[in-house]
């Protein structure tokens, strides 16, 4: 089954661009990007997209289809039908660099801020023993591919690009969370990272991380809402707030 | 031309950003090195994180029995004795202290019980042996890596204030040309940012090649398009050798519709995990196709197969698990006898044979794939598969205990691009565990090879910086030239095709023919557009590279008259033990491919005490066997044949 596809795709860079209509072929089974590579290959050899796998586990070709996050490997073309125009922006949260190609480099930047894994000093490697039921929680953080398609949707620095100097996003959130809950590591401040180095308090819990995750990672309930959770406990319970002045306990 | 050419200096720079790359770079820094990684991709893409069964390494965390010695054994049978038994030993016995290592850095994997590392089984491997996460293992170890190298960054900010001063990494940044001095010595490397097209050009004393491998030029290939064998051929252009490159690992089980996604991998894991493989007859077919010299070590009857997984013990694994050249073949011959699935594979199925819950707990990345990209929920119906162009065994020729790359100094190569670790045939599980102990082996080979040269620095002369630049835009100033992307996808159609998993001369030589007008049509092509993040000038670029490769591929298959591992020759369908003992060596003299002929050093003799006297007489001639010590108590029992 094939037929001829519209589609309109972005083409410019950080000076500006438009949409460029084109009129493609499209086979059973296919995903949006395989009809990008066939406009590279036969009607615009220098269309920029970011790509790698092509099975949604590299998490570079994000972009946004018809308006939404997406990953073009994980878009089928058989959710559309034959007389829908597809169109495809990139990114909008990230400066432009070309086409569908934008700099993701804040996400970078945001990952090194956090404080590394800190391994417990008393065990040597090879001696580190946890249970699977305990590093399960931080296993579904990990299983994020980096396709920053959270980060993008995210409003707080969508539409505020003045936010982000104070704002990490939810990429980040899961990753502060990943620590926290990691049986092993010795650091007991994430929380308070979390809250002054990386402004969880911006975030209202909206989902819309979560919605287009397509690790189907649950951002906002398993991360985001406990380590909230977490810094009200911390920071203004009192009965905890005594308990961290004269115990030891990790609140 | 080279004033426009950002300059760099560093101690190592290592080419490649996958599991041997970044295991390379701690390496290097951790000795002290300034180091610098520059990958074709965006930091944490690299193609490593597609692994997805495990990482094997003989813990002995599920069965105690497992040893570095029984790994060895299994990695050279794999092999079929033609891998350099230095670093497989090697591999064997330091591959459980890397895989520790990376708990160090954060690592997650899946647990046992009592708290350890789970450890999973796979083909080839006598032992649940695979350290794990689910199916995504590779993205657990790139992730890893990556937060290893940021904590590393981390601490040179707060001693210099700044975090790149010691380890930084150029991200969409590709290699075109290795700089060496007059002597024949790395003097850095040359290249140009994607983002922005201009040129780069490193200075540093040492490169380590950790690009992975050349599976882009075949049409069916789980392999991402970074897989161009630019290290492979970059060695060749710098005057090092290519061995074994006649050895292509075919993964037997790729997905086969739509086509659009086919040859997508499907991890080994499934039937590590209980799948099989049947016909469209409905039968198991894989117990027709034990070969010989894996008689008497996998199940006889499916009952027996059934059994090992619960009782590995007192059964026999089942033959699903052989290694993945004898599957591939298998499912090749069922498919050619006519009993193959509506889009011409077999079937894999756990649906029958392991509950929803289990197959969703055990393999979430392969359910969402089926659903996602196939419409098929494989808890409930058998997935189609077939092989895929997956692993070049061949690659850089390295010393193994420094990878030190053969002929050029300060040139070092870990990981899928270089070659003799896993001799005619890889182990799955071998790969990861393979990047962790040869890239810490690239990192500080370089570092010791940089330390050992003092205050001296190899220097390139001006005249090879320019002419790096002015080959790499040569594709702008063409008129009237092909398209590259057309090239592109004849060389795939070739390869796949002509020199693909199964093999013969005359085929061979067709190909060679048509390499040979690929290579002369490449001269002429022509891009659009200009230099910035421009993928049709990338892959005119990447062609030159995968052109030279596929020329070694082609040319050591058709010298090699036997069939062993990733080598098949239909006119020759026999293993051959007077081919065992001999490497194939690619090298470029200008622009032609020439092949020679090398002995293989003979197996150190605790090594060879491994193993049975009727094992070792599978694979050696009568003179090679002869000179084999006798060894009353050789083989202990926990050799496979036992059960």
């Amino acid at each position: 089954m094939t037929y001829d596809a519209r589609f309109r795709v972005w083409r410019g860079d950080a000076e500006g661009g438009e949409l460029v209509d084109y009129t493609v072929e499209v086979n059973d089974g296919e995903v949006v990007l395989d009809i990008i590579h066939r406009l590279q290959a036969t009607q615009s050899g220098d269309l920029a997209v970011r790509w790698n796998c092509k099975a949604g586990k590299c998490g570079s070709c994000s972009a946004e289809v018809n308006g939404m996050p997406r990953l073009l490997c994980m878009t089928r073309m058989s959710t559309f039908t034959e007389d829908e125009t597809v169109t495809v922006t990139p990114m909008r949260t990230f400066p432009v660099i070309r086409d569908l190609v934008t700099d993701v480099s804040f996400n970078y930047a945001k990952a090194r801020q956090i404080p590394a894994f800190t391994p417990p000093p008393d065990l040597a490697p090879g001696e580190y023993r946890m249970q699977q039921v305990d590093v399960e929680r931080s296993q579904e953080f990990r299983k994020c591919i980096e396709c920053f398609l959270c980060q993008n949707t995210c409003h707080v620095v969508r539409d505020h690009e003045d936010n982000k100097q104070a704002f990490a996003g939810p990429r980040l959130f899961i990753r502060a969370a990943e620590l926290d809950m990691h049986p092993l590591d010795a650091r007991t401040d994430r929380v308070d990272f979390a809250r002054d180095g990386q402004g969880i308090g911006m975030c209202n819990i909206t989902k819309c991380c979560t919605e287009v995750c397509p690790e189907h990672i649950r951002i906002t309930d398993n991360a985001i809402i406990p380590l909230k959770e977490r810094v009200v406990g911390r920071r203004y319970d009192p009965l905890v707030w005594l308990g961290t002045k004269i115990g030891r306990r990790k609140a | 031309m080279t004033t426009n050419v950002e300059h760099h200096d560093y101690d190592v720079v290592i080419i490649g950003a996958g599991g041997a790359g970044l295991r390379a770079a701690i390496a290097a820094r951790e000795a002290g090195m300034r180091t610098a990684i520059v990958c074709k991709s965006l930091f944490g893409k690299a193609h490593t994180v597609m692994a997805e069964g495990g990482i094997a390494a003989s813990m002995g965390n599920v069965n105690s029995n497992d040893s570095w010695q029984v790994h060895f054994r299994d990695t050279m049978r794999g092999g079929k004795f033609l891998n350099s038994w230095r670093m497989a030993e090697l591999h064997a016995r330091e591959a459980p202290d890397r895989v520790w290592e990376l708990e160090t850095y954060g690592a997650l994997f899946d647990r046992t019980p009592d708290g350890r590392i789970s450890q999973r089984n796979f083909g080839g491997h006598e032992y649940p042996r695979l350290a794990h996460v689910g199916d995504r293992t590779g993205l657990e170890l790139i992730r890893t890596m990556q937060q290893k190298i940021v904590s590393l960054q981390q601490e040179d900010e707060r001693e210099s204030g700044d975090p790149e001063s010691r380890l930084k990494v150029f991200a969409e940044c590709t290699i075109t040309e290795l700089l060496k001095d007059a002597s024949g010595a790395i003097a850095g490397a040359f290249g140009y940012w994607r983002e922005s097209g201009r040129f780069i050009r490193f200075a540093a004393p040492a490169v380590v090649l950790a690009t992975g491998g050349i599976g882009k030029s075949f049409k069916v290939t789980s392999n991402s398009w970074e897989y161009t064998g630019d290290g492979h051929a970059l060695a060749l252009r710098a005057g090092s050798t290519l061995v074994n490159m006649e050895f292509i690992q075919f993964h037997p089980t790729g997905m086969i519709w739509p086509p659009s996604v086919k040859g997508i991998l499907v991890t080994e894991s499934v039937r590590g995990d209980g799948g099989v493989l049947t016909n469209s007859e409905g039968k198991r077919f894989m117990f027709d196709y034990v070969p010989d010299v894996f008689r008497g070590q996998y199940a006889e009857s499916e009952d027996e197969g059934d059994r090992w997984y619960t009782d590995p013990d007192n059964n026999k694994r089942p033959p699903e698990l052989l290694p993945r050249d004898e599957v591939a073949r298998a499912i090749n011959s069922e498919v050619k006898a006519g009993r193959g699935t509506p889009h011409g594979g077999v079937f894999l199925d756990i649906a029958s044979r392991r509950s929803p819950e289990e197959i969703l707990k055990k393999l979430p990345s392969m359910h969402h794939q089926f659903k996602e990209l196939a419409d098929v929920d494989i808890t409930q119906e058998p997935m189609e598969v077939g092989p895929t162009c997956h692993y070049v065994m061949g690659g850089v020729e390295v010393d193994p205990d420094t990878a030190a790359a053969a002929r050029v100094p300060g040139l070092f190569a870990a990981g899928e691009v270089s070659g003799g670790m896993h001799g005619s045939n890889r182990l799955g599980g071998n790969s990861l565990s393979d990047l962790l102990v040869f890239g810490n082996r690239a990192g500080r080979g370089a570092a010791a090879y940089v330390q050992g040269l003092g205050e001296r620095r190899p220097e390139a002369d001006e005249s090879v910086v320019a002419a790096a630049a002015e080959a790499a835009v040569s594709p702008f100033q063409q008129e009237g030239g092909e398209n590259p992307y057309t090239l592109h996808q004849e060389l795939q159609l070739v390869m796949n095709d002509l020199v693909g998993i199964i093999r013969k001369a005359e085929e061979i030589e067709q190909a060679l023919a048509r390499l040979a007008d690929l290579r002369a049509r490449a001269q002429h092509l022509t891009v659009e557009g200009h230099r910035q993040f421009n993928p049709g000038w990338h892959l005119a670029l990447d062609l030159r590279n995968m052109l030279a490769v596929s020329e070694c591929v082609a040319r050591a298959a058709l010298l090699r008259q036997e069939s062993r591992g990733g080598h098949t020759r239909d006119d020759y369908p026999a293993m051959d033990p007077a081919w065992r003992g001999k490497l194939l060596v690619c090298s470029l003299d200008g622009d032609a491919v020439t092949i020679e002929e090398q002995p293989m050093a003979p197996m150190r003799e605790d090594l060879l005490a491994l193993f049975k006297r009727e094992e070792l007489a599978k694979y050696l001639t009568p003179e090679e066997l002869a000179a084999v010590p006798p060894t009353p108590e050789a083989a202990d029992s926990s050799d496979g044949s036992q059960r």
